[in-house]
């Protein structure tokens, strides 16, 4: 964790060659004369007979840096992959990059500017709801591709859209079952930042566990985003002594509340966490020695054992440094690239309806996460799991779910 | 609070009163600097905050190097300190020679070149560190808590706040009322003029009172890596409860400082106790805003001529 070495200057990551030709991908890539530029894109997208050009929409600068460099990373390293691998229908793919400046009018700019100047086929981006709420008019008025990579509270779906990563059900209820079983856990506490995340998946969290598991939720609340003390609450936490504190607090304040509960003598023996918002990443920042012990629910960890996954970590690692982490959202971050080649593939075209149409029932079996799939409402099938945090920053396993299908706008849960 | 014992219930209210004062002392430690640098020089510094998180930086820049051996992780912390003061006092230092020293009679446009710079200098911590936070490394007699007896539990860390709160004040205090700097920083602020035509060099002054400020600010940054996080914009966490607590406490005074930072951290944290933090936050706001429009020159007022 307090390793001093730091990460390679920028420039010089860039000057080391990168070829990482790993087991990812499908059949060889077919030649660009046998899909002609007139047939595969005819709808004048950025594309000719060597190169197509994608975009890469995310804060650089601003507050939100802290989350999206993780992804700018993911989708880079995915894409020089495909890239080594021959590219999609036979042509490079070239990176248009633009910054979002955690800045939403920026967002919107920056993705018009990618769509109707550069013609790019896709883009892959964004990070916060706000920014995605920013760009969805101009991706679907323009007719663009968004691949868009955090989990989310759900409530959303669109022809111009594929979400990579969870929305609210699938990261939520199996958790919550789980440690409903576990810990035998009859009351729940509910605290988060206060803005609509949060809110949206306590509301889904608060109908599960009044009306599937028949337990009971004796606090809700929500602070400030940036709060930085948490004494009451870890003092109400303390006189209630709910069986489970189920927490969704970010950024900054993610720090502030697990240093405090360590400080105030909360251990996760006395007391169990689950989270939905720590990962790798946020481990960094808080400590491992303060997280140690506690849950998160997410559907991927760096630790997880599979072939893909190793694989992955180790490219991630060889052009990012070996201090990298890699957090839920980069992982879902790094299907992007991949789930829109495998589209563009199966539709022989880059034309935007064409890889949406095609877009539904994508398999990538090499996803670092395992097995996903995407559903027709161009969210992703994907499993649950459970990691306990350990004091090196690393989680270990200790629940899998079946795949879960996504359910953007779920019944009985609104 | 129906079905708890006497005895839970006063662990509680022993917590709870803790949870207010190390709230209090993180107000008033980072209103120090301000309350000398707004207070008393009427300087508007919206890079405050960046000078906080710079103190930050430095202390997680010296437990890095600490962290190469396990006694010097125990004893860095304090010397952390003493750096962070001594890169923000410099910092500030500078900052005030190049670039406020030019706009002393234009309070607007000051705050337009201060917000400028924080925005500048929250860049440079995010192309020189990473954009993601970082963890400071705590010697152990930092972590964890104190146990009174079975129910009580008091924060190390909070504890540690209070103490370098307690002496900072002592030391702003003493060094306002009782040296030479203070009689002149007083004189300046009280009528600047006459200062002049005594032979007080206020261009001097000035640019000491505008660091002392700044490197304040680098020792509550120090002393928070305790207690929250560390990123380039954790300086921007802080900046307005610290205004409100200078504005709310009488711009010129530092009893006022005092006052107001107990009064806005008891009233948040009793409100978050029995409501919820977002509500809470919204009812103090409420009432600040009420009493300053019966009072627009804040709690304690000081007749000051400029």
């Amino acid at each position: 964790m307090h390793d001093s070495t730091r990460k390679t200057p920028a420039w010089k990551r860039h000057l080391l060659a990168v070829a990482l030709g790993t087991g990812l991908g499908f059949a060889g890539a077919a030649g660009a004369a046998d899909h002609p530029t007139e047939k595969v894109s005819t709808t004048g997208l950025a594309v000719n007979d060597d190169t197509v050009k994608v975009g890469i929409l995310h804060s650089i600068t601003g507050t939100m840096a802290i989350s999206e460099t993780g992804s700018v990373e993911a989708e880079k390293l995915a894409i020089e992959q495909i890239n080594a691998m021959g590219g999609v229908l036979g042509r490079k793919i070239e990176v248009i990059q633009e910054d979002g400046a955690s800045d939403w009018p920026t967002f919107a700019e920056k993705s018009r500017k990618l769509l109707t100047q550069d013609k790019v086929a896709a883009v892959f981006g964004c990070w916060t709801s706000a920014s995605r709420k920013a760009v969805l008019p101009v991706f679907e008025k323009e007719n663009g591709l968004l691949y868009y990579p955090t989990f989310y509270e759900g409530l959303e779906q669109s022809k111009n859209v594929i979400y990579t990563g969870q929305e609210a059900t699938q990261q939520n209820l199996a958790g919550l079952d789980w440690i409903a079983k576990e810990k035998d856990a009859k009351t729940y506490y509910l605290v988060g930042s206060d803005y609509i995340w949060p809110r949206t998946s306590n509301k889904i969290a608060r109908k599960h566990i009044e009306n599937v598991l028949g337990g009971e939720v004796i606090g809700e609340e929500y602070y400030p985003l940036g709060n930085t003390n948490f004494g009451s609450l870890i003092n109400k936490i303390r006189l209630k002594k709910p069986d489970v504190v189920y927490a969704s607090i970010v950024g900054g304040s993610n720090v502030a509340w697990w240093k405090q509960l360590k400080a105030a003598g909360i251990t996760p023996e006395r007391q169990t966490i689950v989270t939905i918002s720590v990962t790798e990443d946020e481990v960094l920042g808080i400590g491992g020695e303060n997280i140690a012990g506690y849950y998160s629910s997410m559907k991927y960890f760096q630790s997880l054992e599979n072939d893909n996954n190793q694989a992955f970590v180790k490219a991630f690692k060889a052009r990012w440094g070996e201090d990298s982490v890699i957090g839920d959202v980069t992982q879902a971050a790094y299907l992007g690239p991949w789930l829109w080649k495998a589209a563009v593939e199966k539709a022989g075209s880059f034309d935007v309806d064409a890889v949406a149409a095609a877009s539904a029932d994508i398999e990538l079996e090499t996803a670092p996460e395992g097995y996903v799939k995407v559903h027709e409402n161009h969210h992703l099938w994907s499993k649950l799991r459970m990691g306990q945090w350990k004091a090196d920053g690393q989680a270990e396993v200790v629940y899998e779910s079946e795949l879960i299908e996504p359910n953007p706008f779920p019944e009985g849960y609104q | 609070m129906g079905g708890y014992s006497g005895q839970e219930l006063t662990a509680i209210f022993v917590m709870q009163g803790f949870s207010g004062l190390s709230l209090f002392c993180v107000f008033l430690l980072m209103a120090l600097g301000l309350a000398i640098i707004f207070g008393q020089m009427g300087v508007i510094n919206m890079a405050h905050g960046e000078f906080l998180t710079l103190g930050a930086y430095i202390t997680w820049l010296i437990s890095e190097l600490a962290s190469t051996s396990p006694w010097l992780q125990q004893v860095y912390f304090p010397f952390a300190i003493v750096a962070a003061f001594a890169g923000a006092f410099l910092l500030g230092y500078i900052v005030e020679r190049v670039m406020i020293s030019r706009l002393y009679h234009r309070p607007l446009d000051t705050l337009l070149a201060t917000w400028g710079l924080g925005l500048i200098l929250q860049q440079i911590y995010r192309s020189t560190f990473g954009p993601r936070e970082v963890s400071v490394g705590m010697p152990d007699w930092l972590m964890g808590s104190w146990a009174v007896n079975d129910m009580i539990d008091i924060p190390l860390n909070g504890l540690f706040v209070m103490a370098v709160t307690l002496i900072m004040t002592v030391g702003v205090v003493s060094m306002m009322y009782r040296s030479r700097w203070g009689i002149k920083l007083r004189a300046t602020t009280q009528n600047r003029l006459m200062a002049n035509a005594a032979g007080i060099n206020t261009k001097r002054v000035d640019r000491f009172t505008f660091a002392l400020g700044c490197g304040i600010a680098g020792v509550a940054g120090a002393a928070f890596t305790t207690i929250a996080s560390t990123g380039p914009t954790t300086g921007s966490l802080y900046i307005v409860d610290t205004f409100l607590v200078v504005v709310f406490g009488g711009a010129a005074s530092l009893l006022g400082t005092v006052v107001s930072a107990f009064g806005i951290a008891q009233s948040q944290s009793i409100l978050e106790f029995f409501l919820s933090g977002s509500m809470a936050k919204v009812i103090t706001l409420l009432v600040v805003v009420g009493i300053l429009m019966f009072r627009p020159q804040g709690l304690f007022a000081s007749k000051v001529r400029r």
